[in-house]
């Protein structure tokens, strides 16, 4: 029930807003709204046992002839992923309000849409209902981006839009196949879906149509070229949901179907996958060197961080996938962050281009702080929520394989070089007209800044507190 | 005692978060109280835990949670108190107490006082995670952690843009060195299970599987001792992170933090024991950096840069030791360092002080008279790194020579010549900045002097620490006790029996090889004396270019354009290269092309209906569904 509960708030909420026009108002719902999950979950998160497979589970059936349910569920990794759009979502809709967004009812109800279908992925045991979520999280936020977005955002939005749609269309087919593969009467249920035991070529189809749709979300080099623009461009409540949360819904999708579904094909191909997450991994950190606008430099970032993630996910080592899942968490966690400072310095400065900025250090003393320790986290030091995952990955890939290890490690000198850099032209240096009037953190922003602070060091200090979690989601995953 | 260990590194973090949270409330002698409070309790807490080694010889072992726990894999945050341990907190509290209570003085000006505090206790806090973790991933919380405050602490003055690249060039670099102590870090769990020092040495010990397990975990770790060391080739940071406060560069850049490299292969002597391969690479680095540092030191004329490369040069014996396997002289000659080199550092930063923030030496000259606290300990200082007999640095280096010479006879001899150029550079800078006339300016001149009070007095304790610091290794021929050695015997005993040394050479040729060293050394004094205080001679960039070899020198080599050029470059070229080519040409135009197909595809139906693409998606998606249930009934 849970589980349905926290899909339908934001909805309920989302329809609300979305009739209302007092913009204040509409303001004080779509935050409170926000604050209601964040409670449901922190209730959830007392209730929820750690020993069951699936917790809030209910099944009511939906279309009976078709065989499709509403069929939901939360196991650890689910679980945990609510918890990150929980913990995201109120800090994202908090940080927007220093924006204007015209057509404020529309806004924030896409907003809560997107939080109602986030849910939706990460909490269906149908296959069906999965695909559904998953669609309907791109239709919020297709438009968040199309119609707040800044420079040639028409172009950039539909080819966002037409990649991810048309790649997913495969994953559709994938599920469909499947599905009529279940013994009769056919269903959509991942109970059976999961136990199917598909023979090598049935695998082999499944394993691509899957992988090419999660590829695509993820995404997983080369299949990113959308990216970078659509980063950008979006308002920064889009990015921030794009880039918090759209690539774990791709990470989650492997692991919910792609795992159980194709232990062979992942034998004979997981490799080639890894070795091009890899690449993206160095090719997203390379090219983040030489970027001169901070937006765009997270995004070269940010792929970067998430293709580290899908190779260790398909090392399908459980050290690894567990490194994977804490970095899920933390990833999302810094990435916001990272646009939360990139909006902040738009919002005083009009632009985000890195060699306008410099010298902030001395007039946003705070600020210069926040974004020291979020960079910490990024560049995954020690006792940040930043470093337990990517040990943990790392270590799990040198297990798989040293070389391919190896080369994935050099990102921590790249991650290094880029964040550095960037924090060192922002921040330090001599302030120029502009940044000496620079101002500090204002007490919204710390109220944001705060939450993020704390949860960096929590996970960095008790990162047992993540992995208690979905110890045994990911035990059971990969001990099939 | 074992809540005392977990104690230790405690104060330093209450007093960062103290300091930290408060940075703009806090008056600057709350501030002093506290960052140098916190350090002095660190101190008291270390000299009980000493004891408690000496008396009862048990290491101390304190397990707090476990902080990551995966399957089969679990890491707790547990700290290891043992004689070498014990040693390092000496050194670390007791060096970083001294240097705290200076900077009270040196930084009494700075508008980032408070902040320097801080950071200066955070380093503190992570120097004794380093030292403590009693597994090699707390070990490394501590490592990163060190690199990071040596980063907040050389961009200090964060206005200069020199300064924080500096600071930049010195985290990647370490960075680096990170790179290769993580992918040993992940073999040694892999060939032993374990991260867990314990573990690791006693089932190094029985090991065996492939003796290059071995070989390559010890190599891998040494990549992270090069950078964190500054050897051969990731030294070149260190010089320019003189950029930050002189009280850091005496703390981090000079005693505790570029030594951790020495601590960490100490720590692991079991592994390298094994690995006699990888001793010859220690040593040859080591004796490398140690000459080819001290040759560039002849020719620098910052004051503090030449203190750089010295200690560069030094840390390359210490590794000498480690590699010839007189583990007890590396450590030996890491706790004289600290003392003396500390103590250069201060000496050096009361002298830019007194200077106005000059630091060229060529610009001093004469100093002596209006600056005699500072000149007599800075003498104390320099004869002790000389090598001069009773000072502390003759012992340590003369242990490290003599195994050095057990070894090999090679590296005993470029081991004398390091020596030799070691005592020629420090007096040239001792006879340049304090002897013959003032070459400074007018205003300068009217401000000569010592008056901070908190400065001179951690001068003379450092100086008395130089000076006795030796005694606590007196070898045997001099009919002394070598209590070090006694001490840490517990744990380098295992490496000693593994690595069978013979180090019975002859008092009488021990005798020999000490006269021989220490008059090399005098006369490389005399001749600095000769050249820069009899006749006086001022060094300038004219004199620096007779020849190519000289000018090479001088120039450090080119390494750093060497690196610029062929490192620097190509990267930003390459990340260049991927983004305008490959990127935009290659990959997105080809996403570009397809989807144009599909469009332009689109735009033919448009004809029929007057729906948008995502339509037709939609359309065909039923149509596929459609077909897939049509073939199901």
């Amino acid at each position: 029930m849970l589980t349905f509960l926290m899909i339908l708030v934001p909805f309920a909420f989302s329809l609300i807003v979305f009739f209302m026009k007092d913009k204040d108002l509409i303001r004080k719902l779509a935050f409170g709204s926000s604050i209601i999950s964040l409670l449901i979950c922190i209730y959830g998160a007392f209730l929820f046992d750690k020993s069951l497979e699936y917790n809030f589970y209910m099944n009511w059936t939906w279309i009976r002839t078709l065989g499709v349910n509403l069929e939901f569920g939360l196991d650890g990794i689910g679980f945990l992923l609510v918890m990150l759009v929980s913990f995201l979502l109120p800090l994202i809709i908090l940080s927007s309000f220093s924006s204007n967004y015209s057509g404020t009812g529309n806004f924030y109800a896409l907003i809560l849409l997107m939080q109602s279908a986030l849910y939706g992925v990460f909490g269906s045991l149908d296959g069906l209902l999965f695909y559904i979520y998953w669609e309907l999280a791109l239709v919020p936020i297709y438009f968040i981006t199309s119609v707040w977005g800044g420079v040639n955002r028409i172009r950039i939005t539909l080819k966002f839009f037409i990649y991810t749609l048309s790649s997913s269309l495969f994953m559709l087919v994938a599920i469909i196949y499947v599905y009529t593969l279940t013994p009769d009467p056919h269903t959509f249920s991942l109970f059976v879906i999961c136990k199917l035991n598909l023979t090598e070529s049935q695998q082999f189809w499944v394993f691509w149509a899957f992988l090419l749709a999660l590829a695509v979300k993820i995404p997983i080099f080369p299949f990113h070229s959308w990216q970078p623009d659509t980063y950008t461009v979006s308002p920064t409540p889009g990015s921030m949901l794009l880039s918090g949360l759209m690539p774990k819904m791709g990470l989650f999708g492997v692991l919910r179907f792609i795992i159980p579904l194709c232990p062979l094909a992942i034998e004979q191909y997981g490799e080639y996958v890894v070795i091009f997450a890899v690449i993206g991994l160095i090719y997203g950190a390379l090219i983040a060197i030489r970027q001169k606008e901070i937006k765009r430099l997270i995004a070269f970032s940010s792929l970067s961080h998430v293709g580290l993630m899908a190779a260790a996910i398909f090392t399908i080592g459980e050290n690894a996938v567990s490194g994977s899942v804490i970095q899920m968490i933390s990833h999302g966690i810094n990435v916001v962050a990272m646009f939360f400072i990139a909006d902040i310095i738009f919002l005083r400065m009009k632009t985000t281009q890195i060699d306008k900025l410099g010298g902030i250090a001395k007039s946003a003393p705070k600020l210069a702080i926040f974004f020291m320790i979020v960079m910490l986290a990024n560049v995954a030091l020690p006792l940040t929520n930043g470093f337990v995952g990517e040990f943990l990955m790392l270590g799990g890939l040198f297990s798989y394989n040293k070389i391919i290890a190896a080369i994935a490690g050099l990102s921590i000198i790249f991650g290094a070089v880029y964040m550095f850099w960037l924090y060192q032209k922002a921040i330090f240096g001599q302030t120029n007209a502009q940044t000496a009037i620079f101002e500090d953190l204002t007490a919204r922003e710390m109220a944001i800044a705060i939450p993020i602070v704390i949860a960096i060091f929590v996970i960095g200090l008790y990162p047992t507190m993540v992995t208690g979690f979905s110890e045994n989601a990911v035990h059971h995953l990969i001990n099939l | 005692m074992n809540y005392i260990v977990a104690l230790i590194p405690l104060f330093p973090l209450i007093g960062f978060l103290a300091i930290g949270l408060n940075y703009n409330r806090l008056p600057k002698n709350i501030t002093s109280f506290i960052g140098t409070g916190s350090i002095f309790l660190s101190f008291v807490l270390s000299i009980l835990v000493f004891v408690n080694i000496l008396q009862t010889q048990q290491p101390i072992t304190v397990q707090l949670y476990d902080w990551i726990a995966a399957e089969n894999f679990t890491i707790p945050f547990a700290f290891l108190a043992d004689q070498l341990t014990a040693v390092m907190l000496l050194v670390v509290t007791g060096v970083g107490f001294l240097i705290h209570v200076y900077s009270i003085g040196y930084m009494r000006d700075d508008e980032g006082y408070n902040r320097f505090f801080a950071y200066m206790n955070l380093f503190v806090f992570s120097m004794l995670l380093l030292v403590l973790g009693s597994n090699y991933v707390i070990l490394f919380i501590g490592w990163e952690g060190v690199g990071l405050c040596s980063y907040l602490l050389i961009g200090f003055w964060f206005k200069n843009t020199e300064y924080n690249n500096a600071a930049k060039k010195a985290f990647i670099m370490n960075r680096i060195g990170d790179f290769g102590f993580l992918l040993g870090m992940f073999l040694i769990y892999e060939t032993f299970g374990s991260f867990n020092y314990a573990i690791v040495f006693s089932k190094a010990a029985v090991f065996e599987g492939c003796p290059c397990a071995i070989f390559w975990i010890t190599m891998l770790l040494f990549v992270g001792a090069i950078g964190k060391s500054a050897q051969i080739p990731l030294y070149t940071w260190l010089p320019d992170a003189m950029a930050g406060p002189t009280p850091v560069s005496a703390l981090i850049h000079a005693a505790t933090m570029v030594t951790a490299g020495v601590y960490m292969v100490a720590r692991s002597g079991i592994l390298y024991a094994l690995a006699p391969e990888s001793l010859v690479v220690v040593a040859s680095v080591g004796i490398v950096t140690a000459l080819f540092a001290a040759s560039i030191a002849l020719y620098q004329n910052d004051i503090k840069k030449i203190l750089a490369y010295s200690t560069i040069s030094q840390l390359g014996y210490m590794f000498v030791g480690l590699g010839v396997g007189a583990f007890t002289g590396a450590i030996f000659h890491l706790i004289t360092h600290a003392f003396f080199k500390a103590l250069l550092f201060l000496g050096a930063g009361s002298v830019i002080h007194a200077m106005q923030g000059e630091q060229d030496i060529t610009k001093m000259g004469g100093l002596k008279k209006n600056l005699p606290k500072t000149y007599y300990t800075f003498l104390i200082a320099s004869l002790a790194i000389a090598g001069i007999p009773p000072l502390s640095g003759f012992f340590s280096k003369d242990e490290i020579l003599l195994g050095a010479f057990n070894y090999n006879i090679l590296f005993w001899i470029l081991g004398v010549v390091g020596a030799v150029l070691t005592s020629f550079y420090m007096f040239r800078l001792l006879f340049l900045t304090f002897f013959t006339s003032f070459r400074g300016s007018d205003k300068q001149k009217e401000h000569l002097g010592e008056h901070s009070k908190t400065m001179n007095i951690s001068l003379i304790l450092l100086a008395i620490l130089s000076a006795l610091g030796g005694f606590i290794g007196i070898p045997e021929i001099f009919g002394g006790k070598h209590y070090l050695s006694e001490f840490l015997n517990p744990v380098f005993a295992p490496v000693h029996k593994i690595l069978l040394l013979n180090q019975n050479a002859s008092p009488m040729k021990e005798y020999i090889l000490i006269g021989i060293t220490v008059f090399a050394s005098a006369v490389a004094i005399y001749l600095a004396y000769y050249k820069f205080s009899i006749k006086g001679i001022v060094p300038s960039e004219a004199n620096a270019k007779t020849n190519i070899v000289t000018q090479t020198v001088a120039r450090k080599y080119y390494i750093d354009e060497i690196y610029d050029k062929g490192v620097v470059k190509p990267i930003l070229w390459f990340s260049q290269f991927l983004h305008k080519v490959i990127e935009l040409k290659g990959i997105d135009k080809l996403v570009n092309k397809i989807g144009s197909l599909v469009i332009d595809s689109g735009n033919k139906l448009r004809l029929i209906q007057t729906g948008t693409t995502g339509f037709y998606l939609l359309a065909i998606v039923i149509g596929i569904i459609a077909m897939l249930l049509i073939n199901l009934f």
